[in-house]
């Protein structure tokens, strides 16, 4: 059974609602830096950091192209294969931009996941807490909030 | 080819009651073409209308009655209709309640024969 895990709880249940609207088979929210904020549908954390990673220097080089042509961003990009397809858009949101990556199946579609994702970027929008301060980072308290964040990922 | 398929849905447009039209690409769920009134989300209808018609497909095909060519959904507040335009598009029309869903559903297949 696939589960939501999420490192910010403001998250989860607009990430639930998206994923049953939209057909998603897999999701992941993270920075444009392949940072994961939440995940839905991934089993093992190796395939979550790939796809982050892999979701991240897509964006990049997608950026890359709209700044060789003037355009300010590419908002969303899809690709389609037989059994799945990819979507990949980013949002600006108070806590700075955020990149979801939707796997799909043959039960969903593009225009299925393009037209829930507007309504998941602005409800998370909506949801987002304002930034904190950033807090000075101890090592004694880093292998602690890696832990924890592992933890949240990829609870077992 | 974008004239080509806006006269075809200006015919299912001009039936009095029809709130708008719109090319859907079958799988993908996206809009074509569309001519629709302006409260009218045509993406998500195109998304919602794509998807329905895959399922009800697939719920007419397990029945083994084929293919649907025409779908009806009636609601409180008006119709969702569409015709199959091929295997690829779908044409499809949100009206008004008490349209003449018979004149429609006529002009639908003219715009479904256009289009292919």
């Amino acid at each position: 059974m696939s589960r939501t895990y999420s490192v910010e709880p403001w998250v989860v249940d607009p990430l639930k609602g998206f994923v049953a609207e939209a057909d998603a088979r897999m999701v992941l929210l993270m920075t444009p830096a392949g940072q994961v904020i939440a995940q839905y549908g991934f089993t093992r954390a190796v395939d979550v950091m790939a796809a982050a990673a892999l979701g991240a220097a897509i964006v990049s080089a997608a950026g890359a192209v709209a700044r060789m042509l003037d355009e300010p961003v590419f908002s969303a990009l899809n690709h389609q294969g037989k059994q799945h397809g990819i979507f990949l858009a980013g949002f600006d949101t108070p806590r700075g931009r955020m990149v979801v990556l939707v796997v799909y199946g043959r039960e969903s579609s593009p225009g299925l996941v393009q037209l829930f994702f507007e309504e998941f970027a602005r409800e998370l929008v909506a949801k987002c807490p304002e930034p904190e301060a950033p807090k000075p980072i101890l090592a004694k308290d880093f292998e602690r909030d890696l832990n924890e964040t592992l933890n949240a990922l990829f609870r077992a | 080819m974008t004239a080509r398929l806006q006269r075809a849905l200006g015919g299912v447009t001009r039936v009095r009651g029809v709130r708008g039209a719109l090319i859907v690409a079958r799988e993908d769920g996206l809009v074509v073409a569309d001519a629709l009134m302006e409260d009218i989300r045509g993406n998500a209808v195109a998304a919602l209308a794509a998807s329905l018609t895959r399922r009800i497909g697939e719920a007419a095909r397990a029945s083994g009655v084929g293919t649907p060519q025409f779908l009806h959904l009636e609601a409180t507040g008006g119709a969702l209709l569409a015709a199959a335009a091929g295997d690829e598009m779908l044409v499809v029309a949100v009206t008004e309640v008490g349209v003449n869903v018979g004149l429609v559903r006529l002009e639908m297949f003219r715009a479904a024969e256009a289009v292919q």
